[in-house]
């Protein structure tokens, strides 16, 4: 955490998975910087993400030296949120319900610090969908 | 071009895979003593040092810490460092700093040790180094996952199948098995490779390249230099830098910045994909080789997977003969780092030393280099080599 991302990790710790939006140019992007990647502005403001979206590529790690055991396997994926973004992840579920294109959600994991929490995802299960 | 020919006068592998014995160090030594005696010149002729580490030490000033070490005099340094492309680009920053008259001898050392110090790369899980670490290495993603990512969605959109990225390393072992010191000299097939261990899905183990100790060294010269040398020589015709990344979010990691690097050199060397004999092209993972030949301009996008069906990377008549030592598939990927043997192997095509029976008729080669990850972040580098005589 730096002082530039720890915005990003309170608003998750608060439940909310915030993306940078640019007020110059408009780019919404990921990960978190001072700066706008397209234009450089400066001026740019965090925004909620609708946390939904889908898996854009995965992998899963079955064997992964000093990474605990129960957290086997691990399923690694890139998912592009609906603003478009693809941010690189996990995904918390078993490996054979994950496939390219499977809809997701974010839910947040907890540390041993208050004011971070990490965003992962989980499949969009039949009748939560569009909730 | 009407620009001043900078030539590699000397070219060096170490022929170690495996070095408990030696120091790091010891290994840039011998690599850049070995290929001053293949340019015949001396040490006191280098006036250009460049090389991008020392792995054991880790608080950064290679460039320093070697010319100590090999007690060199030298007027430019260049500790560029971008992974396993660093090499490539040091070639390209050694054309330009010879041009400009600010050295006419540049050596070029990597080394390392990987195998004896136990770092497999790709397999385990890091301490957070810098600020996008916290956005990627928190999610457990090892380099291998990273590109079993990109070969995932390769195939979800092109229709790649496990078998066709198998074909680059039954062709890189087909070479391998006439390289004496290649680590794994014994061809496989598409089956063997499917059905090795799933390391990373859909990337099995035989889809990843080699962990070995070793080195390597380049000498590139000027003109006025070449004149006065016995050695046949190799032009450098043309190079090319890229980087590539997450675009603020908007990553495509089916394509590498190859589809840069490579028309960059291209442009420079005046030459089109077509005109190239022969290509040593990065493997960290048979998908690395995948997309670069398609970003090179080989083939279209999406169409590498046809393309290197039925034999067309295995030399010498094949219809793009690749990594004719084996590769870093096969043979070596010292340090972690494969872009300096990428280029040694080019330069021994071009002077007519490869292994016999993968000898390719080669007038013009190139040496591609991927250094970081193609799912994050990524340099690329490419560089054409061409016969004098050519
Ligand atoms: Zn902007």
């Amino acid at each position: 955490m730096t002082p530039e991302t720890r915005e990003f990790w309170a608003s998750a710790a608060d439940g909310d998975l915030s993306l940078s939006e640019c007020q110059n140019c408009g780019l919404v992007y990921y990960y978190p910087r001072a700066l706008c990647p397209d234009c450089f502005s400066d001026d740019v403001t965090g925004r909620s993400a609708t946390g939904e979206g889908e898996v854009y590529s995965y992998s899963v790690t079955r064997t992964i030296s000093g990474w605990p055991e129960d957290d086997l396997p691990l399923v690694v994926a890139y998912v592009e949120l609906d603003e478009g973004v693809r941010m690189m992840t996990n995904v918390h579920a078993d490996p054979d319900d994950v496939a390219v294109g499977t809809r997701v959600e974010v839910t947040f994991v907890d540390t041993e610090e208050p004011d971070v929490a990490i965003p992962v995802f989980v499949p969009v299960t039949d009748g939560e969908s569009d909730g | 071009m009407s620009e001043e020919p900078v030539y590699v006068a000397g070219a060096f592998e170490h022929p170690t895979r495996e070095a408990p014995e030696s120091s790091t160090m010891q290994l840039h030594g011998e690599c850049a003593k070995h290929a001053l005696a293949d340019a015949g010149l001396s040490k006191d002729d280098v006036n250009g040092y460049f090389t991008s580490g020392v792995p054991e030490y880790e608080d950064g000033k290679p460039t320093l810490l070697m010319a100590d070490y090999l007690g060199l005099d030298v007027s430019y340094m260049d500790g560029t460092d971008h992974g396993g492309a660093s090499y490539v680009s040091h070639v390209a920053h050694a054309v330009s700093a010879i041009r400009d008259g600010r050295c006419d001898v540049a050596l070029v050392t990597l080394a390392g040790r990987p195998r004896s110090r136990n770092q497999a790369t790709g397999s385990g899980s890091r301490p957070l180094r810098s600020m996008q670490d916290s956005f990627e290495r928190i999610y457990g993603v090892t380099n291998i996952a990273m590109y079993g990512m990109a070969a995932r969605r390769h195939m979800h959109e092109y229709g790649t199948t496990p078998e066709q990225l198998a074909e680059i390393r039954v062709a890189a072992s087909t070479h391998a098995q006439h390289n004496p010191n290649a680590l794994y000299q014994d061809p496989v097939t598409v089956e063997d490779v499917v059905e090795s261990r799933v390391v990373a899905d859909p990337l099995h183990l035989l889809d990843c390249c080699v962990i070995t100790d070793g080195g390597g060294a380049l000498v590139l010269v000027s003109e006025d230099v070449r004149e006065d040398l016995e050695r046949e020589c190799v032009e450098v015709l043309g190079c090319g830098e890229a980087a590539g990344h997450h675009q603020a979010g908007r990553i495509d990691i089916t394509r590498t910045a190859a589809e840069r690097s490579g028309a960059r050199a291209f442009d420079e060397a005046g030459i089109e994909p077509a005109d190239v004999d022969y290509a040593s092209l990065y493997d960290s993972f048979t998908i690395t080789v995948l997309e670069t030949i398609e970003d090179l301009g080989f083939c279209e996008k999406g169409e590498g997977g046809e393309f290197v069906e039925d034999g067309a990377l295995q030399a010498p008549d094949g219809e793009l003969p690749f990594n004719t030592d084996g590769g870093g598939l096969c043979s070596n990927h010292p340090g972690n780092r494969g872009g300096m043997t990428k280029m040694i192997e080019a330069v021994r095509q071009l002077r007519g030393e490869a292994n016999e029976p993968v000898q390719v008729d080669a007038d013009v080669a190139i040496a591609h280099a991927t250094g970081g990850s193609i799912a994050t972040r990524h340099a690329a580098a490419t560089v054409v080599f061409g016969r004098e005589d050519r």
